[in-house]
């Protein structure tokens, strides 16, 4: 007995069940699809997902190696890694930014711009990367946090490594200083692109600064998809940079800074044989420290606009008229050309003229000099003379024999900014002027004026080589440079030094046998005699600058005095000198060029004073200059042994930190 | 008739298909490992809570399946009408989180009224067609009633907006409608209209997120750190896991928080990081036998209602993992389906019980024949 209802739903029954099967398979399909898309993924594509999966994960941090060091010859730090005491604030830890800054204020003084800073900073950055707040605290400010720190939530004291120049002021031109890196300076390394990085900018530390730098270091951290480092997988330290051993003695740099004082000066001592710079002084000079501090923009345009130019090394780009101290090579040029010799005789009577025009012997109103020989007229510095022998010999003599003295062109120190200097010739007036060279340049050319220019590098450079028996010796900077970890004494390739010779005389690879610049023996004596009779003689420029009795040492030398503007008709009347109301800008320029001892001579210097007044007043300058000098004596004093690394043994540890690294590596791993 | 069809209360434990218990369990016992690896390693905050719902959704299922076939039958429209103003009730009063509005607050318990929904027009749309002699069914104005059934809620949960959820009601009703012997062409003709509906849906109907997604699904690369982000670490955690994975707990990609929402909608992506291939094959064949299991139980039931009832049940479950898994492997946009029985979730694991609770009722009372029209 059937019921039709039953019946009815069979049929019903049917078609689910056909439906069912339909529908059955198209699921079946689908999750062959999606069986399909796994295999796809986790089979066929799987190797590239994981490459993409371990570049989400690893992530690598540069580690800065501490920078070398800059030493002078006697391993004193001219340059030096120093703890930097901050403060830094992550956000996410503080209970509001603004309160925190409030209370860190109490302790240490933060200024609106700093505080605008952190607050841009806190709205960049991610909660967790920790935000410099404050940096070269005190130690007391630095105290001061850390124990207040319990009230301080999010604000934590951290330790980073900073650039300090011990010296400072004194070394300022030579070793420079170091800056915040800028887009230019970008050259691929990635070190430079690490927050905070510095970059040298200027002297030793720019020309030398990549081998200061040193190599990178890096560490491989694992990292979340916030960028909060989880944990540290792989290290590798990078190498430190190499220091650098300068010639300068730094003490004796700082007696010299110390005599110059407020003067617009120079003054350069150099080693005549081995060209050794062993001070460099430029003054007015300024704190290379305030650079790394962060200079404000008024003191920096204190430093730009300051009429005395302290951020010029006034050593190697200042250029001054030779004057006087020139005479030499003219006499010399003289000599050696044949055209007169020592005996040869002018009379001065203060005047020479030369067509329509006169040339004055600055004793012009004393009547002149009256007969003067070779010897007395470099010893009483008469222009009538040198008027003379120039116009005998004709300028491109006197120029060919100013380049063999290392003048008119950059002597190559390690250093930016040298200047050429200028040795003016018939061809280089006819190119660059387009004027014919005249017979009255000649005739101030001899007296070392025209279009002379001369840095007191280069002065210093000539004296050097008057002095050591005409070689052609070339100044130098740094001794040698030392790759850091060399425990043992063994000779490495890097030095560029003769291998084994520690001693503080000993002659450099490179020195050894400096050329010789082709001039005879005697007429080189009679210059240095003549120069000997400038300080010592009963009539020289500089008697009254002798040095004193008890050195018992005698030092030779020459007066220069560069005329900065034309002396008018109505001044040469009223005396030819200028008065003492003279505006500073219009003096001239005190030169002395000397060396000593005279009988056996080491020490070449150069000193010029601009808009001093009268070469004189150089000579006196130089008197306690070379006084100095020959008391510290620092050629006979052994330097530092670069094998052995006693100089900076008290740092030796901070190598394997790592350095200032970047900030969050360490801090990463606490939270 | 030759078996008892009232069964008592023991009878019809007995009568419980315990093996289906099991497999869920396991399933939801991966869902478990899961979540105590996306804590690294914590039994809180998610494992824990998972297991006490859990619990709770077993209890629940139980009672479902021991009541009587008959008794759904006679609710469903009841429940169907409910559903409907509770959907009403969160347009009107809904508590926003997430950007949409799909909870309503009861006092005691948070309720997702579209999740509810999902049970409830199953049970309306199997009572409707249960009632629908053959020859019936092909008149188009019954097909006005169930239309009206399914595209009232729909509408409702698009304005939410929940899309995901939308979808998983149309494909639903749809299957339940094919399986009622609805005539092929009448899906045809509905499926161009659905295809010449999309421009006006996508001019008028859907958000800028919606949009976002459907865009970021067409070319995942297009944004990589907005919204192809996701969906791009997703693709490199489950490729990273190549055939055996990276091991309980070692997935780089979950644990760096490289992957979004890894306790929710993306715990297979966890899944398929930390144990490769093997795993995921390994749960959908889980899935493949919950769902052929269900299957079985529809066939032998002697109900169109019953039928109906366990294939809409087993059709929602499918299409929640099918959606789920295709979306974290990029086959499709992205929706926030959750992975049935394993995501961390109270409202989904609780309904999806209910359903299988439903499911079990359906297999207890399989010989009870219920006539079209029931007195």
């Amino acid at each position: 007995m059937r019921i039709p209802g039953i019946e009815r739903d069979g049929s019903r029954h049917k078609t689910f069940s056909r439906r069912l099967a339909l529908l059955g398979g198209g699921k079946l399909t689908l999750a062959a699809i999606l069986m399909g898309r796994m295999y796809y993924l986790q089979v066929l594509e799987s190797d590239q997902y994981q490459m993409l999966a371990e570049e989400n994960r690893i992530s690598m941090r540069l580690l800065a190696p501490p920078r070398g060091l800059v030493l002078d010859r006697f391993g004193r730090e001219l340059a030096s890694n120093r703890q930097n005491y901050r403060v830094v604030l992550i956000a996410e830890q503080t209970n509001g930014v603004a309160d925190t800054l409030d209370r860190l204020a109490h302790i240490v003084p933060i200024s609106p711009h700093q505080r605008r800073r952190v607050l841009r900073e806190v709205k960049r950055k991610r909660p967790f990367v920790p935000i410099k707040v404050a940096e070269n605290l005190t130690w007391e400010q630095f105290a001061r946090i850390n124990v207040l720190l319990p009230d301080l939530p999010g604000v934590q004291p951290d330790v980073g490594e900073g650039r300090h120049y011990p010296v400072g002021v004194e070394t300022a031109h030579i070793v420079g200083y170091v800056s915040s890196v800028s887009e230019a300076d970008l050259t691929g390394d990635p070190l430079l692109e690490l927050p905070g990085f510095r970059i040298g900018k200027n002297g030793i530390e720019k020309v030398y600064d990549e081998s200061l730098r040193g190599k990178a270091g890096n560490s491989r951290v694992e990292v979340n998809a916030y960028g909060r480092e989880i944990r540290e997988l792989a290290r590798q330290d990078g190498q430190p940079g190499d220091d650098v051993v300068l010639t300068i003695d730094a003490g004796l740099q700082e007696t010299i800074s110390r005599r110059l004082n407020d003067e617009s000066a120079a003054a350069v001592v150099m080693d005549i044989h081995q060209g050794d710079i062993l001070a460099m002084v430029s003054a007015p000079s300024y704190d290379p420290n305030a650079f790394n501090l962060g200079m404000s923009t008024k003191a920096w345009r204190a430093l730009v606009q300051h009429p005395r130019k302290p951020l010029i090394n006034k050593a190697i780009a200042g250029q001054y008229p030779p004057g006087s101290t020139f005479k030499m090579l003219v006499a010399l040029a003289a000599m050696e050309a044949g055209i007169a010799g020592p005996g040869h005789e002018v009379f001065c009577n203060g005047v020479t003229k030369l067509g329509k025009s006169k040339f004055h012997c600055w004793r012009h109103r004393y009547g002149g000099h009256g007969m003067m020989n070779m010897k007395q007229a470099i010893a009483q510095s008469c222009d009538i003379y040198f008027y003379d022998l120039a116009r005998r010999i004709g300028v491109d003599r006197i120029g060919a024999m100013a380049r063999r003295f290392g003048l008119g062109e950059a002597l190559g120190i390690e250093l930016v900014g040298e200047q050429d200097g200028l040795v003016p010739s018939k061809d280089w007036k006819q190119a660059v002027t387009g004027v014919p060279w005249q017979l009255g340049e000649t005739l101030i050319t001899g007296i070392g004026q025209a279009y002379l220019l001369a840095t007191p590098l280069q002065l210093a450079v000539m004296t050097a080589r008057l002095a050591n028996g005409g070689m052609a010796v070339k100044p130098k900077l740094s001794r040698h440079r030392t790759p850091r970890e060399r425990g043992d004494g063994s000779a490495d390739t890097a030095t560029d030094d003769g291998a084994g010779d520690t001693t503080g005389n000993r002659s450099l690879a490179s020195d050894v046998g400096a050329p010789p610049i082709g001039i005879s023996a005697a007429h080189l004596r009679v210059i240095t005699e003549a120069m000997t009779e400038v300080v010592n003689g009963p009539r020289g420029t500089a008697r009254k600058y002798k040095l004193d009795k008890d050195m018992e040492i005698q030092m030779a030398g020459k007066t220069g005095t560069a005329q900065v503007r034309r002396i008018t008709k109505a001044e040469r009347k009223a005396g030819g000198k200028l008065g003492k109301g003279t505006p500073w800008k219009e003096r001239d320029h005190a030169l002395f060029t000397a060396f000593a001892p005279v009988d056996k001579p080491r020490y070449a210097t150069a000193v010029v004073v601009e808009h001093g007044g009268s070469g004189t007043y150089a000579a006196k300058l130089t008197k306690d200059i070379m006084t100095a000098v020959l008391r510290a004596d620092p050629l006979s004093r052994s330097a530092v042994d670069m094998t052995s690394r006693g100089h900076n043994s008290g740092y030796g540890g901070s190598h394997k930190g790592g350095g200032g690294g970047d900030d969050t590596s360490n801090r990463g791993r606490k939270t | 008739m030759g078996r008892q069809v009232d069964l008592t209360l023991l009878q019809k434990l007995v009568q419980i298909n315990w093996l289906l218990i099991v497999l869920i369990t396991m399933i939801a016992c991966v869902g478990f490992a899961m979540l105590y690896s996306a804590a690294n390693g914590n039994i809180d905050p998610w494992a824990s809570r998972q297991m006490y719902r859990y619990g709770a959704g077993l209890g629940l299922m139980l009672l479902i399946a021991l009541i009587d076939i008959r008794a759904w039958l006679r609710h469903a429209y009841l429940i169907y009408g409910a559903a409907l103003l509770l959907l009403v009730a969160v347009e009107v009063m809904g508590v926003v989180g997430m950007g949409a509005r799909r909870w309503v607050d009861l006092g005691v318990i948070q309720l997702q009224p579209s999740e509810v929904m999902k049970i409830a027009l199953v049970l309306a749309l199997a009572r409707f067609y249960h009632g629908m002699p053959m020859e019936e069914i092909g008149r188009i104005r019954w097909l006005l009633v169930p239309a009206a059934l399914i595209l009232v809620p729909v509408a409702l949960v698009m304005r939410q907006p929940d899309l995901g959820t939308a979808i998983l009601l149309m494909a639903t009703a749809t299957a339940i409608l094919l399986l009622a012997g609805v005539r092929l062409w009448k899906f045809a003709v509905a499926l161009g209209a659905v295809l010449l509906a999309i421009p006006l849906a996508w001019r008028f109907m859907l958000h800028g997120y919606q949009k976002d997604r459907v865009l970021t699904y067409l070319n995942p690369e297009r944004d990589p750190l907005g919204a192809g982000y996701h969906i791009m670490q997703s693709k490199i955690a489950l490729g990273s896991g190549g055939v055996f994975g990276k091991g309980f707990m070692q997935g780089t990609q979950s644990h760096l928080a490289f992957l979004p929402e890894r306790q929710t909608d993306f715990i297979f992506t966890m899944l398929a990081e930390e144990f490769g291939l093997v795993g995921c094959i390994g749960l959908l064949s889980l899935y493949i036998l919950v769902i052929a299991y269900g299957y079985a139980i529809a066939i032998r039931s002697r109900s169109q209602f019953g039928r109906l009832l366990a294939t809409g049940v087993i059709t929602t479950f499918f299409l929640y993992l099918f959606i789920n898994m295709a979306m974290v492997m990029g086959l499709i946009p992205v929706v926030g389906v959750p992975l049935p029985l394993v995501s961390y979730g109270g409202t989904s694991m609780i309904s999806l019980l209910i359903g299988f609770g439903l499911l079990l009722s359906v297999y207890v009372h399989r010989d009870v024949v219920i006539p079209r029209r029931p007195s």
